[in-house]
């Protein structure tokens, strides 16, 4: 038990020293985890705008496959990753396995299916009037999409949070196509369960406090957010 | 060449016609009131006019050109009117920006719009507010920035549905001569749908009475309520007392009608034999305690079923053989003590009867 109490004393030194290698690890993961979520946003919220807007047969279907892959395991998607990327698959000629673009593209992919749902049910939850109130009003189709949009940010914003949480405390994905190498790609989910494995308790305690902090103010935003 | 012109119109959901074949000529400059019951196809109608949706079938003209093509035209001309919903929402944004949208998606110069709306929020007494956001107004003020939103963008045609429906009767009145106002200063063609038909009357050039999505009779404020077309129109203007009988005789437009025994006398060109309901408007009937000598052509004998006070007049329900009811005042069925079974003299004239064939 002093063992634990000893470690946790040292993780919160290292993290009130801003201890050099505990702070890149955790910049790290935030870089890669906020660029994953940028760059997924970019084409997830107009997607989801093009999903809502219009109507196509299977669309009913299409949602609910979306939504299947809200809980995609993330050593699923690892492999799926791996596979694309490995020497010897489609995207092999990249050499980009082992890096952080790698991570970052893994991420991609695993949040893709909650950005682009939540942003689907935001869009939805708008009033039906709003978009015939904008038509009423002289508004043009895109008009009427970025109305919409607008009063669905809230909810479009939450969704994002939301994936920024599932990006930066998976752990399989970031193993499987990153490598945890010292300096490159270890992140503090894959530094932890190497440290720990290595008996280095102080070193994942603090990364585990740092991840938890983060994950407790997502949870401010987000109740900041719903409130609005 | 009118307006807005609307030929054969037909929307169907499904199984159920909401309209069918709706003809309809509406000039530039006037007040077209729509009225009917809930459900009979009024916001439908609306919502074609204004474009927002396709017919099923029928073309609307807008100013001479087909205005049921989709595309860039029908945006323009969309854009020369406004329709305020009956339950409007407002953007989740500031009061003078939910005004200012119309405008900037039209792309008018910021300085333009901001004198433009400064007007509009001056009009509509929401200057206070303009930087409240509009989500935490009341029925009364959204309803408000609802019309300044519409008017702001200067349409040639207003549509409202049932915009004082859902409001107390002060924010009512309120609305109602703000939209006076706006059919007295910028000479608006205005479509609005009410079924407040005394509203109707005080703001309509003509009305359309719109039943089971059909137009049953269209004409100016006083043709439709002194002489209702048929039987669902005479119900729908509030005409209480409608008695099927048969004419048994005609004399010079003088036509006496049998009501199950009793008879009544009216003026009308239908002849003997015709199954016909005579209209008679509550108002129109003198209730007595004794026979009056009047010029008036009908006055039976009759006992009081139940007196009902409403504000300053009481409806007295009786029964001469067949049931009338009348209005009086508060203060004359207090003087004549009208309660249960006292018996009276109802009298009317032949001239306060209004008769339509069956």
């Amino acid at each position: 038990m002093t063992e634990i109490w000893q470690g946790l004393i040292k993780a919160i030194q290292l993290i009130v020293s801003l201890d050099p290698e505990v702070m890149e690890i955790a910049g790290r993961s935030l870089i890669i985890s906020v660029a994953s979520c940028l760059l997924a946003s970019v084409f997830c919220l107009p997607l989801g705008g093009l999903i809502h807007f219009q109507r196509f047969p299977g669309k009913r279907t299409l949602i609910s496959l979306i939504q299947t892959f809200y809980s995609i395991p993330t050593v699923v998607v690892g492999l799926l990753v791996f596979v694309l990327l490995s020497r010897a698959g489609p995207l092999g000629g990249l050499n980009l396995l082992y890096t952080p673009a790698a991570m970052i593209f893994g991420q991609m992919v695993l949040v893709v299916p909650i950005l682009l749902g939540l942003t689907v049910s935001a869009l939805s939850s708008v009033d039906k009037a709003i978009p015939d109130t904008a038509r009423s009003l002289g508004a043009s189709s895109l008009q009427i999409a970025v109305v919409v949009l607008k009063e669905a940010r809230f909810a479009v914003m939450a969704a994002i949070i939301l994936a920024f949480g599932r990006a930066i405390s998976e752990v399989g994905l970031a193993l499987m196509v990153g490598g945890n190498i010292r300096g490159f790609t270890r992140v503090m989910t894959t530094a932890i369960s190497l440290e720990t494995a290595k008996g280095d308790l102080e070193l994942s305690l603090a990364l585990g406090i740092i991840l938890i902090l983060i994950a407790l103010i997502i949870n401010i935003i987000l109740n900041r957010i719903q409130q609005r | 060449m009118s307006l807005l012109e609307v030929v054969n119109l037909c929307q169907r959901y499904g199984e159920r016609d909401i309209l069918k074949n709706i003809n309809l000529k509406v000039e530039r400059g006037e007040v077209f009131a729509l009225i009917g019951p809930t459900g009979a196809g009024k916001t439908t109608l609306l919502r074609l006019l204004d474009l927002i949706d396709t017919p099923t079938a029928g073309k609307i003209y807008f100013n001479g050109a087909d205005a049921t093509k989709s595309g860039r035209e029908r945006l323009e001309m969309r854009r020369r009117m406004a329709f305020i919903l009956q339950k409007p929402v407002v953007f989740n944004m500031s009061v003078y920006d939910n005004i200012a949208y119309g405008l900037k998606w039209r792309g008018i110069k910021e300085n333009n719009i901001r004198q433009k709306v400064g007007n509009i929020l001056d009009t509509v007494g929401l200057s206070a507010d303009k930087d409240r956001n509009a989500r935490t107004l009341s029925g009364g003020e959204v309803q408000r920035v609802a019309i300044a939103r519409a008017v702001a963008t200067e349409p040639e045609v207003l549509i409202l549905d049932e915009s004082t429906a859902n409001l107390d009767p002060v924010s009512a009145a309120k609305i109602e001569e703000l939209i006076r106002g706006i059919i007295q200063q910028h000479a608006t063609t205005i479509i609005m749908a009410t079924h407040d038909m005394a509203q109707g009357q005080r703001l309509a050039d003509r009305i359309g009475v719109l039943i089971d999505g059909e137009f049953r009779q269209t004409g100016s404020p006083s043709d439709i309520f002194t002489s209702p077309r048929n039987k669902e129109v005479a119900e729908f203007i509030g005409i209480e007392n409608i008695l099927d009988g048969v004419i048994t005789s005609s004399e010079d437009k003088v036509v006496i009608i049998d009501i199950g025994g009793k008879v009544i006398e009216a003026i009308s060109d239908y002849a003997a034999g015709e199954a016909v309901s005579a209209c008679i408007r509550p108002e129109d009937i003198t209730v007595s305690l004794s026979k009056i000598a009047s010029s008036a052509r009908n006055s039976f004998s009759a006992r009081v079923i139940r007196t009902v006070a409403m504000g300053s007049l009481s409806r007295v329900e009786i029964d001469c053989g067949f049931p009338l009811v009348c209005l009086v005042t508060k203060k004359s069925a207090d003087e004549l003590n009208l309660v249960k079974d006292k018996p009276v003299y109802a009298t009317f004239k032949a001239t306060g009867v209004h008769v339509i064939k069956r």
